[in-house]
């Protein structure tokens, strides 16, 4: 394949990145100088560049988090000027290009923080506390085979879209890393607006919200008190009408809990 | 050696079914008493990985990111084949099989294509269950659409997110039976080795990401699902981690290797920009359902605007070749012909190598909303990456590499020849022949972990007594050994050239020799060119930090090395199959008009792989292909 890199005007940036060891070292901000950047290299292709220039200079590579880079597997995260993904409208990192800055910009770049996400390295956090949440309930307990014809229960199309735009979350953590309390609400509410929506999903439901809850409190996520941080940097759009809808779900789930139709798991 | 594919005989609309009953079950109360080690939780290992805790067996599920959500299946956007007949348009499960078969160019198992026929409708109804988003019509019913090599509309799909919506659905089942504590969950985990004991598969040796720690896992069965290797081509349209790792130290403990020369190049990707890339970006097929696909007549054309370019001076070229299936022709068939318009030099952008994909006349048909509506997430996409706006001005595309057909020979159970090793997925060798058709590999995944392994590894644990091996078997120490030994290598060379550098390098070589075209001379050059990269490598490799961490370059460094291997016996493949088929061009055959010509008189086998030694020529087994129920014809799309 041929490249056309003569064509592109070239910048610098400066880059003052949270370097850590471990989750149990102390962590510090380092300053690396990234040349020769174009307008089409993708953010992440510009810290393949200085790691580049730190491993031929003998020095560890700031390690981050990336895998499809096209911005659907949700694994990139970075708070870029203190913005997690760098602030591109529904944009991951990945697909954040070096377009949106100028030459010698001053980029911070620190890691995700939430006490949920402990740190295991530079700008990579854990976010096994997410699979914690779905692991509570967020599924339809159905075996594999034995299932009705896919067409035997229509469900109307603003339902299903309805369905879909919940189910667009890609599971990256910039929600909570953008709320001041560290909530997992939007992914969560997310989930259980898209199970509520369904037929498929609705036997469960009570079951559903009331693990979900229990286990956001017991992983350290705080709780929702209406900032929508975290519907302004989500790189997929997911809207915070969720939250309410988890809300909404959680008071249907303590009415039925109430009525003895229903057991919270757990109690 | 002749090699049994173990399929069943008699008609083939029964081939499954009574498979199926003749095989042996294990006893439910049994099954607890099995381990069963599932590496990879993409779409085949988190359905396998789920399927199987479900039946009640002991599963371990292994994946190298954070999150089994994260795999490589979720970045698929077009949809998923079935055989519904939904829409009446005259489909069904025979005609699905003969699509598959014939757009494999006769290079598959006809009874696998069957049964994938077969399942393809559980696929639907199961994934539907889990509450899965598909689309769906104003009447609440599910909605299709088309895909290339095919003429019918039997491709379901959620938004241009339907590998992720697949795989959350197949996550959602895993997380269940992590609840449920039927299946433990390992990421951030890589196997670096397998452990063969007395001929059969019974552990991994694996490396704790975070850690650096090296251990063994041991069970009763291995289910690789680790998907594909294009990497090997340095830029394609897969995520970075995507490695031969697992199945090429498969290979190594005597796994045959199916087919790696054939390989997809995907005709719809967003054309390379610069050197500095690290991956090609894929816009969905599907969009070649409303989009057209040109270039311009006149070579003095290529540097202009394309709205200056008059009508009559544009060249639909597929629309004009094949007639019949137009823009939807099949992946192979339209990369060879954006390929050749481009080094007649009629190519458009950077470098000339892009062909317009535009949209003029179905905004014109069905107005910018509809349009938006459909493929709004990839025009945003496309945007996002090229600065460009698609509803004004036609998109730009060239082929980039994108699937890997070959991968580990397995029989019709899904084992591989060595005893307890299955490979599911995109790691195994096995229905999409010389080219795998749009939207039938989510299809095949799923197929393999839902419908599949969970029949077939019964009838291998029914012979096994449960915990033959132990950790302090000396195979497993020995395997922990040698990993260490090659993390302690890396480590210790210390040279002067980065990881990045050898891969770079050897994608290009591997991308110019053994990608759209390949001859004789270049696949010799490349047979000649890899030992001394890989020889370079080992003396000059520089890979900093130490292995007891986290250390990514030490991550990349083993699978480079890996790649630096398995290149060579994709050019050794490519070479010895002196033939054109599918996706698998060898510039010696092709008719006058340029399409690929086959050889079935010398080359309708699979060629299965035995590994003999780093430096060695491996040995070449073959299973051959019997067709009977579809005639082995010229491939035609005109
Ligand atoms: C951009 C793109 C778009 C596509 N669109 C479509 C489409 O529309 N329709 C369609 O049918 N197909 C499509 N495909 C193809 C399809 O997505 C893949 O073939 C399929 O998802 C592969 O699934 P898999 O489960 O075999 O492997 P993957 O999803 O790649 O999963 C591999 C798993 O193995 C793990 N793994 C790998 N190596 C190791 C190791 N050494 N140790 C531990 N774990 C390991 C990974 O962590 C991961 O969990 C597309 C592919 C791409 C790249
Ligand atoms: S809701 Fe948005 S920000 Fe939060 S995890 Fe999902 S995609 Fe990421
Ligand atoms: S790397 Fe996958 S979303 Fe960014």
């Amino acid at each position: 394949m041929s490249a056309q890199t003569s064509e592109h005007k070239t910048m610098s940036v400066k880059l003052i990145v949270w370097r850590q060891k471990g989750p149990n070292e102390p962590g510090r901000f380092e300053t690396h100088v990234a040349k020769g950047i174009t307008e089409h290299h993708s953010f992440l292709e510009m810290l393949d560049v200085v790691n580049e220039d730190l491993i031929k200079q003998g020095k560890d590579p700031i390690a981050f988090d990336h895998d499809c880079r096209e911005g659907i597997c949700g694994t990139c995260s970075a708070v870029v000027n203190g913005v997690p993904h760098g602030g591109q409208k529904r944009t991951t990192l990945c697909q954040l290009h070096m377009r949106k800055f100028r030459d010698g910009d001053a980029i911070y770049l620190e890691p995700w923080r939430a006490r949920a996400f402990p740190i295991i390295r530079d700008l990579v956090a854990d976010r096994g506390a997410l699979d914690k949440l779905i692991q509570a309930a967020g599924y339809v307990s159905c075996h594999t085979g034995g299932v009705p014809d896919a067409n035997s229960i229509p469900i109307s199309k603003p339902d299903s879209d309805y369905a879909m735009d919940a189910a667009e979350c890609i599971g990256c953590g910039a929600c909570v890393a953008a709320c001041p309390n560290g909530a997992a609400m939007l992914f969560a509410g997310a989930k259980v607006s898209q199970f509520a929506a369904l037929p498929q999903g609705q036997v469960e439901a009570p079951e559903r919200v009331a693990a979900m809850i229990k286990t956001m409190q017991e992983c350290g996520f705080g709780n929702c008190s209406n900032h929508y941080e975290c519907q302004a940097v989500c790189p997929k759009d997911v809207n915070v009408k969720f939250i309410a809808r988890l809300n909404r779900e959680f008071h249907k789930a303590l009415f039925k809990a109430k009525a003895g139709t229903f057991t919270p798991v757990g109690e | 050696m002749i090699l049994d594919g173990k399929s069943p005989t008699g008609p083939i609309e029964q081939s499954w079914d009574k498979h199926r009953f003749d095989m042996k079950l294990v006893n439910p109360s049994n099954k607890r008493k099995y381990k069963i080690l599932v590496v990879g939780t993409g779409l085949a290992g988190a359905s396998a990985a789920a399927s199987l805790g479900e039946l009640g067996y002991n599963v371990e599920a292994f994946c190298y990111q954070d999150s089994p959500r994260r795999a490589h299946s979720i970045a698929a956007q077009g949809g998923i084949n079935a055989a519904k007949n939904y829409p009446n348009d005259g489909d069904s499960i025979y005609r699905l099989f003969y699509d598959t078969i014939k757009g494999g160019d006769f290079r598959s198992r006809e009874a696998d294509v069957w049964r994938l026929s077969q399942v393809s409708n559980n696929i639907i109804d199961q994934c539907v269950a889990q509450g899965v988003p598909f689309a769906r019509d104003y009447s609440g019913y599910l909605d299709t659409r088309s895909f290339g090599g095919a003429q019918v509309s039997r491709t379901f799909y959620a938004r241009g997110q339907t590998g992720q919506q697949l795989l959350l659905g197949a996550y959602s089942a895993i997380s269940r039976q992590i609840k449920a504590g039927s299946v433990k969950l390992f990421p951030r985990t890589e196997m670096l080795d397998l452990v063969v004991v007395d001929g059969e598969a019974k552990a991994i040796t694996v490396r704790d990401l975070i850690t650096g720690e090296i251990r063994v896992h041991t069970g009763d069965a291995v289910v690789l699902c680790t998907g594909g290797y294009m990497n090997v081509f340095y830029l394609s349209t897969n995520a970075m981690g995507c490695s031969v790792t697992a199945i090429w130290k498969a290979h190594k403990k005597g796994a045959f290797f199916g087919n790696p020369c054939f390989t997809q190049i995907h005709p719809t990707c967003i054309p390379q920009a610069g050197d500095y890339q690290s991956k090609l970006t894929l816009m969905s097929e599907s969009l070649r359902n409303d989009g057209r696909i040109w270039v311009p007549k006149k070579k003095e054309d290529c540097g202009k605007p394309a709205n200056q370019i008059p009508e009559e001076d544009r060249d639909y070229y597929l629309e004009r070749k094949y007639p019949s299936f137009g823009n939807l022709a099949p992946r192979d068939i339209s990369s060879r012909a954006a390929k050749e318009q481009c080094d007649e030099g009629r190519g458009v952008g950077p470098g000339g190598r892009g062909v317009y994909l535009d949209f003029r006349d179905s905004i014109k048909r069905f107005g910018e909303n509809v349009i938006r509506e459909r493929y709004g997430n990839l025009f945003e996409m496309y945007e996002r990456i090229t600065d460009e706006n698609g509803y004004k001005v036609p998109m730009r595309i060239y082929p980039a590499p994108h699937y890997a057909m070959g991968g580990l020979w397995v029989d019709y159970n899904l084992m591989s020849n060595l005893p307890g090793l299955f490979v599911l997925g995109e790691a195994n060798f096995s229905v999409h022949g010389a080219n795998r058709l749009g939207a039938s590999a989510l299809m095949q995944g799923l197929a393999d972990g839902y419908f599949v392994i969970p029949y077939t590894i019964a009838n291998y644990l029914k012979d096994t007594k449960p915990g033959k091996v132990k950790a302090d078997n000396p195979e497993c120490a020995k395997s922990i050994e040698d990993v260490k030994g090659s993390t302690k290598k890396l480590l210790a060379i210390n040279g002067n050239k980065t990881v990045t550098e050898f891969i770079r390098e050897l994608g290009t070589l591997m991308w110019n020799n053994c990608g759209m075209a390949r001859s004789k001379e270049s696949l010799t050059e490349a047979i000649a060119k890899i030992p001394a990269i890989r020889e370079e490598f080992w003396k000059n490799v520089k890979v900093s930090g130490a292995g007891a961490e986290f250390n990514q370059q030490l991550e990349n460094a083993g699978r480079t090395a890996d790649f630096l291997e398995f290149a060579e016996l994709i050019c050794r493949d490519a070479l010895h199959r002196d033939e054109s088929c599918g996706g698998h061009f060898r510039v010696e055959h092709q008719y006058a008009d340029g399409e690929a010509k086959r050889n079935d008189a010398d080359y309708a086998y699979v060629a299965a792989w035995e590994f003999k030694g780093v430096d060695k020529e491996p040995e070449l087994h073959k299973e051959p292909l019997k067709f009977e129920n579809i005639h082995l014809a010229v491939r035609s799309y005109k």
